[in-house]
């Protein structure tokens, strides 16, 4: 078996580049989505609202600031090749170090605490990153990274359904949780949801959702069912910053996995229109 | 839609002639207090301590800012999720904060309190935060550095724009 070596020093270079460059940028999709939003828009004051959010991006890149204050936490899904071999660093470390550097030189917000409840003191440099490891078969490696704000992460939602639940109980509870979120998620959104496996597959499933194209072809069971989950939301009249109208969900995203014949978990990961997101290959 | 370009701090009269959904640009001298700030304010005025700014009349943001880069006044700043304030806001507006800017939506219970208490709830939007440190016209850190970005910044603003969302 040919092993690929790739060098720590390599990994860290394209993590900091990849951070760097979602900093200041959504996803471009997210801008064209506005863009075309801002030309329907009768309303005077939604009008302004759009208009507001695209200035934000363009100032957001000339200036070097980033698209929101809450720069999140970083969240890798790394997929590595049974033939790679990272040289000089565990990827966690590579990561940590990558982030450490960033929140310094792209002043960053530290956002990050070193326990949850009896301490909460901030570890001052973003660390440490969330890392979800995979290995598959090849020789690459593929990093999936995104800056995840705390105001929609806060309102997402899982729940442990019973297997004999409808579609409609499910998109019920979809509907339940964008409306609960409000303006407090920060619409427009992108709405992840992960279905079966088990309680924390699911979750990861809706997170690991967030990261597939906005636009994308329809054809499966499942895509039918995200453009219809969609629409409805859009029919919720909570719209860009709650502030009503008909763009409340920039693209619902479903992924799946088998499950136990007790469980029909399902979770509902929202992702503000701050939709940061990159995936690079090496 | 219509447009008030108001000076911090508001007056009775100012307040009155807000209307929901009306925009505000804003001028004036804000503090900044997040969760970790509102905890520490909150015990020190229940514990009938005084407080090193003053509230009556005061205007507070929800919101913990970036860091300023070279060169800038301020880096990325906006609005965080203001429910979570919504446990310590009834009595900091029973003391007479006036104006509280924030993103999203309130208890009723501090619905009520603004009301009553004839304050102010505003809106910013959530992520424009390069287009709202625009509007920073300086940024210092008040009280309690050790918080980082949660610490009070004293901030001044010219023209920060803000949606009235309760009265
Ligand atoms: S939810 Fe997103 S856009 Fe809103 S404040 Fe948090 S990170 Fe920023």
């Amino acid at each position: 078996m040919q092993i690929r070596i790739i060098p720590a020093a390599e990994v860290h270079r394209k993590i900091l580049e990849a951070i760097g460059a979602i900093s200041f940028a959504p996803d471009s999709a997210v801008t064209d989505m506005l863009l075309k939003a801002v030309e329907l828009e009768q309303d005077e004051t939604r009008k302004d609202v759009l208009n507001s959010m695209l200035t934000n991006i363009h100032l957001a890149r000339e200036n070097k600031i980033p698209l929101c204050q809450d720069t999140g936490t970083l969240v890798v899904f790394a997929y590595i090749g049974n033939r790679v071999v990272i040289d000089g660093a565990p990827l966690q470390d590579i990561i940590n170090q990558a982030l450490a550097e960033a929140t310094a030189h792209l002043y960053l917000r530290a956002s990050i605490l070193i326990d949850p409840l009896f301490n909460r003191v901030n570890s001052g440099n973003n660390c440490p990153a969330i890392l979800h490891l995979n290995i598959v078969d090849g020789d690459e490696l593929t990093l999936m990274i995104a800056q995840k704000g705390g105001g929609a992460e806060n309102m997402s939602r899982l729940k442990m359904f019973s297997p004999d639940a409808s579609p409609e109980e499910i998109e019920q509870f979809v509907m339940e949780t964008v409306t609960l979120a409000g303006a407090k998620a920060c619409p427009p959104l992108v709405i992840g949801i992960g279905i079966g496996g088990n309680f924390e597959v699911c979750a990861k499933l809706a997170k690991q959702a967030l990261f597939s194209p906005i636009s994308k072809e329809k054809e499966t069971t499942y895509s039918a069912w995200e453009t219809r989950i969609q629409d409805t939301i859009n029919k919720s009249g909570i719209g860009v910053q709650g502030m009503g109208g008909q763009l409340t969900a920039l693209a619902v995203n479903i992924l799946c996995a088998p499950c136990h014949i007790a469980s029909l978990p399902v979770a509902v990961n929202l992702q503000c229109h701050a939709h940061r997101h990159i995936t690079i290959r090496m | 839609m219509k447009v008030h370009s108001l000076n911090l701090p508001l007056t009775e009269q100012e307040i009155s002639s807000l209307k929901i959904g009306d925009k505000v640009l804003l001028s004036g001298i804000l503090f900044t207090a997040r969760d970790a700030a509102h905890r520490r304010l909150y015990s020190m005025l229940s514990e009938g301590t005084n407080i090193p700014f003053e509230l009556n009349n005061a205007a507070i943001f929800y919101c913990g800012p970036s860091p300023t880069p070279p060169g800038r006044v301020c880096g990325a700043i906006g609005p965080t999720t203001s429910a979570r304030m919504d446990r310590y806001s009834p009595l900091l507006i029973e003391r007479g904060m006036k104006v509280m800017i924030g993103k999203g939506e309130r208890s009723e219970v501090v619905q009520a309190c603004i009301h009553d208490h004839r304050a102010v709830y505003l809106t910013c939007l959530g992520g424009v935060s390069a287009l709202l440190s625009e509007a920073i016209v300086s940024c210092e850190t008040f009280l309690w550095e050790e918080l980082g970005t949660e610490a009070v910044f004293k901030l001044v603003v010219l023209d920060l724009p803000c949606y009235v969302a309760y009265l």
